[in-house]
């Protein structure tokens, strides 16, 4: 199918292309130079700015921790409901949708690649099989492997070299995209009611410290060539104080940077992002992380930006969880998943009117108007744990729109609203950037070569927003472009219309990544890893790996790595 | 205004959020005719399933006659005005409603006044469970305004009830204001095990039979009377439990000493 979008004002800053008006040719699911056939459809683009689709690097939509999500709070979905049209199927919504209303819902702002980030290994076949069902959208997941006892014990030996087979074994035999470390060490202490405090902190049964873990697992992707960093959700994770961890995690893998790129990717960094004592003198650490990013090369980040309301907080984080559970007491989850990781679920509300929540909201545009580089920190929620990812149009809104944050700061917590720092930021971001934060620079650091730019050989994803650069200006006018962004015109998936106006024009499947590493010698599959799945886990080794064909549209990459 | 006439017996579920006066208010006849309401999964108007009738005039009330025990959601979200309604009627009655009135000359099914947050219910006749309590998995129970039931009432009436008065002159079944944080539950018939299991605050009064107490409540006194609300007294004399010491809590449990003679083994520990 050829397709032609005519007169678009096109943003894609990979491509060095900032709102020039110019044509946009696809063929065959891709992105050509020109076409010259009369059959093209054509898409009148004038007024509408052109965009590559969303790309986003961190959102937890599958998998038997969602799913559980999902079990947990009836009363989220009850008064959010889609019903079935003849394009698409029924579902519910809100904080923790069902997985069609997810891809739909995705597809409705113009995203079209999206990323799970916590997959515990045993859990891989669930989370795949949700994955299948999750429509319109190319999507990847990654394994958690920082307290997965195998690498404990190889770190344990120094055996980085075999660290790296296995660690290529696990990615394909879990079909993953990335390492994935949470709360490093504590995971396992967990298992038995403990956790870890500090990066130097030994792990419990084991001769390990996290800044070991972190640090092992750096080289082992650097070894592997991995196309993506490390996904590093850190220790201290929601304590007041923990900026000094998170920037410590950072200078824990400075010289294992190779030189061109970045070699950790911290998630949800307003999480890791408290100064002071305590709840009552939380103050924000965003400008000591800050100044930390903007001198360093070698780290990425994404935002967790707090939106108030009611949500539902997920992470593999069981020790985390737990301590949100008595902070509320709120209903919650707990999970301890056997050898390989921990989980909690908790219904949140983040409300205005709290001096803690409000601080967080703050924190979360801080970090992002005070990085300078708009390459290193991209825009999430941590969908759901900080709120949904249907508000990203008002995060963008945020951003473009220092009158957009003010109106939102008028009605939050006083104390929390004079120590914030965003009213002495004047900083305003241009569509460009906006492009930069939602797709270009997520397609860049998950390394995907044919994704976030609209040059020529590229995906043919493509979102076109009704919103005109020329009469429109977002800082003064950010409810127009709220809308706009929430609404696509259209969105465009593998070279086939499949929103217009936004209304799902046609479903579509989308596919899952994953890579193959191949590695000059295979993993080393022992006698005694056998018998330790036998003894242990709930799976056995035979049944464990996940194969191919539970993919529905399998996409995988093949890496050769020299170990 | 509106007189509602069901054209036939419905055999499937009818969800019918538009019968409310907020909405009738200003709708002409026909307009109103032409709303939509669900049947099934098929989505029609409600002149396909109600004769639509005109009332009294210039009155903000509308009158259902016939069996509605299909329909729910009637009343949802109202905030003024009255509905009558004769006949049973289904689950979800009056769900979140602000203020108006409701009431039912006949039986009502379960989740009735769920969530409200004022205004008035009236039941002339039994109600199923969950009465005034949250959707499932919810807390937010009801937050004002008044629930009056003739009849007898299921299980978990009045659930994480937060502030309101319950009034249940009939019997009620399990769990009666199980995690109730505020307000009032009046039983005045018998009433059945684990009556205010998890309360944190607020009273309830049984004045019937109370077939066992929680271990986690204790007793404090025994008192001659106590007050529903203006105008309403029960006499006692009536035992004082509080509880659920399981939460920290300190709601309020009164039953009527005479009906109870199994509690008076509490007494040795007043």
């Amino acid at each position: 199918m050829e397709l032609l979008i005519r007169n678009g004002f096109v943003y894609d800053p990979i491509n060095g292309v900032d709102g020039e008006k110019m044509d946009i040719a696809v063929k065959d699911g891709k992105i050509v130079e020109k076409l010259d056939g009369r059959r093209a459809r054509k898409i009148d683009a004038s007024g509408m700015i052109v965009m590559p689709g969303g790309v986003d690097i961190h959102t937890h939509i599958a998998g038997s921790e969602v799913n559980t999500g999902r079990l947990l709070r009836p009363e989220d979905h009850f008064k959010d409901v889609e019903r079935k049209t003849p394009k698409t199927r029924s579902g519910v919504g809100y904080s923790i949708p069902s997985t069609f209303t997810t891809g739909y819902r995705y597809a409705r702002m113009g995203y079209t690649t999206i990323m799970n980030p916590s997959m515990p290994p045993l859990e891989a076949k669930h989370t795949h099989q949700e994955l299948n069902d999750t429509p319109m959208v190319d999507k990847a997941t990654y394994p958690l492997l920082g307290d997965w006892w195998f690498v404990l014990e190889h770190l344990e030996q120094g055996e980085i070299e075999e660290l790296a087979r296995h660690v290529a074994w696990m990615l394909t035999t879990t079909k993953g995209y990335a390492i994935k470390i949470v709360n490093p060490g504590g995971l396992e202490a967990w298992g038995f009611g403990q956790n870890v405090h500090s990066l130097d902190d030994q792990v419990p049964r084991f001769c390990v410290t996290p800044r070991e873990i972190i640090r092992g697992l750096c080289k082992v992707n650097k070894l592997l060539k991995l196309p993506h960093t490390i996904h590093v959700h850190t220790n201290n994770l929601g304590q007041p104080g923990n900026y000094i961890t998170a920037i410590e995690t950072m200078r824990c893998v400075e010289d294992l940077a190779p030189e061109s790129r970045p070699a950790i990717h911290i998630t949800h960094c307003q999480f890791s992002c408290f100064k002071g004592d305590d709840w009552r003198t939380l103050e924000s650490g965003a400008e000591e992380i800050a100044n930390y990013v903007n001198c360093h090369s070698h780290v990425t980040m994404d935002m967790g930006q707090v939106i108030f309301g009611n949500t539902t907080t997920m992470t593999a984080d069981g020790p985390f969880q737990f301590g949100l559970s008595e902070l509320t007491g709120n209903k919650w989850v707990n999970h301890d998943v056997e050898t390989e990781t921990s989980a909690g679920i908790v219904p949140f509300n983040y409300r205005r009117k709290s001096y803690v929540h409000a601080t967080q909201w703050s924190i979360g545009l801080e970090l992002a108007l005070l990085i300078k580089d708009p390459w290193k920190i991209f825009m999430t929620t941590d969908h759901p744990n900080a709120g949904p990812f249907t508000y990203y149009p008002r995060i963008i809104a945020w951003l473009m729109s220092r009158k957009a944050r003010e109106a939102t700061m008028k009605r939050i917590n006083h104390r929390a609203r004079s120590k914030s720092l965003l009213p002495s930021i004047t900083r305003e971001l241009g569509f460009y950037e906006i492009a930069v934060v939602t797709r270009a620079g997520q397609a860049r650091a998950l390394g995907l070569e044919n994704k976030g730019h609209l040059g020529v050989g590229a995906d043919a994803d493509i979102a076109i927003y009704n919103v005109n650069p020329e009469k429109i200006d977002p800082a003064r006018k950010y409810k127009t472009a709220r809308r706009a962004f929430k609404h696509a015109a259209y969105t465009i998936k593998g070279g086939e219309i499949v929103v217009k106006n936004d209304e799902i024009f046609k479903h579509v499947e989308g596919a899952t990544m994953w890579l193959d590493v191949r590695t000059s010698e295979p993993a080393k599959i022992t006698d005694d890893m056998k018998r330790k799945f036998r003894e242990y886990w709930t799976v056995e080794y035979e049944n464990y790996p996940v194969t191919e064909d539970y993919l529905e549209i399998s996409h995988p990459k093949t890496l050769k790595a020299d170990v | 205004m509106v007189n509602l006439y069901p054209l036939t017996g419905f055999k499937l579920p009818i969800t019918a959020e538009c019968i409310s006066p907020d909405i009738f208010q200003s709708k002409k006849r026909d307009e109103i005719r032409e709303l939509k309401v669900w049947e099934g999964n098929k989505q029609k108007a409600l002149r396909e399933l109600f004769k639509v009738e005109d009332g009294k005039a210039g009155e903000m009330s509308i009158t259902v006659n016939g069996d509605l025990s299909k329909v729910r959601r009637i009343g949802a979200f109202m905030t003024a005005g009255e509905i009558l309604i004769n006949g049973n009627v289904g689950m979800h009655l009056g769900e979140e409603m602000k203020g108006g009135k409701i009431a039912v000359n006949g039986n009502v099914g379960g989740w009735a006044g769920s969530m409200m947050k004022g205004g008035e219910i009236e039941i002339h006749g039994n109600v199923s469970d969950y009465l005034g309590a949250p959707y499932r998995g919810s807390k937010e129970g009801i937050s004002g305004g008044r629930i009056v039931v003739y009849g007898n009432v299921g299980n978990e009436a009045g659930a994480h009830m937060k502030k309101g008065m319950l009034k249940i002159y009939g019997c009620a079944g399990q769990f009666a204001g199980f995690r109730m944080r505020d307000g009032t539950i009046y039983v005045r018939k018998d009433c059945q095990a684990r009556v205010g299991a998890c309360m944190v605050d607020g009273k309830i009064v049984v004045g019937g039979f109370l077939e066992s107490i929680l271990p986690t409540f204790t007793i404090d006194s025994v008192k001659a009377k106590v007050k529903i609300e203006e105008g309403e007294t029960v006499e006692g004399p009536l035992y004082v439990f509080l509880g659920d010491l399981a939460e920290e809590g300190n709601g309020k449990l009164y039953v009527s000493k005479e009906k109870n003679l199994h509690l008076s083994s509490h007494e040795k520990f007043l």
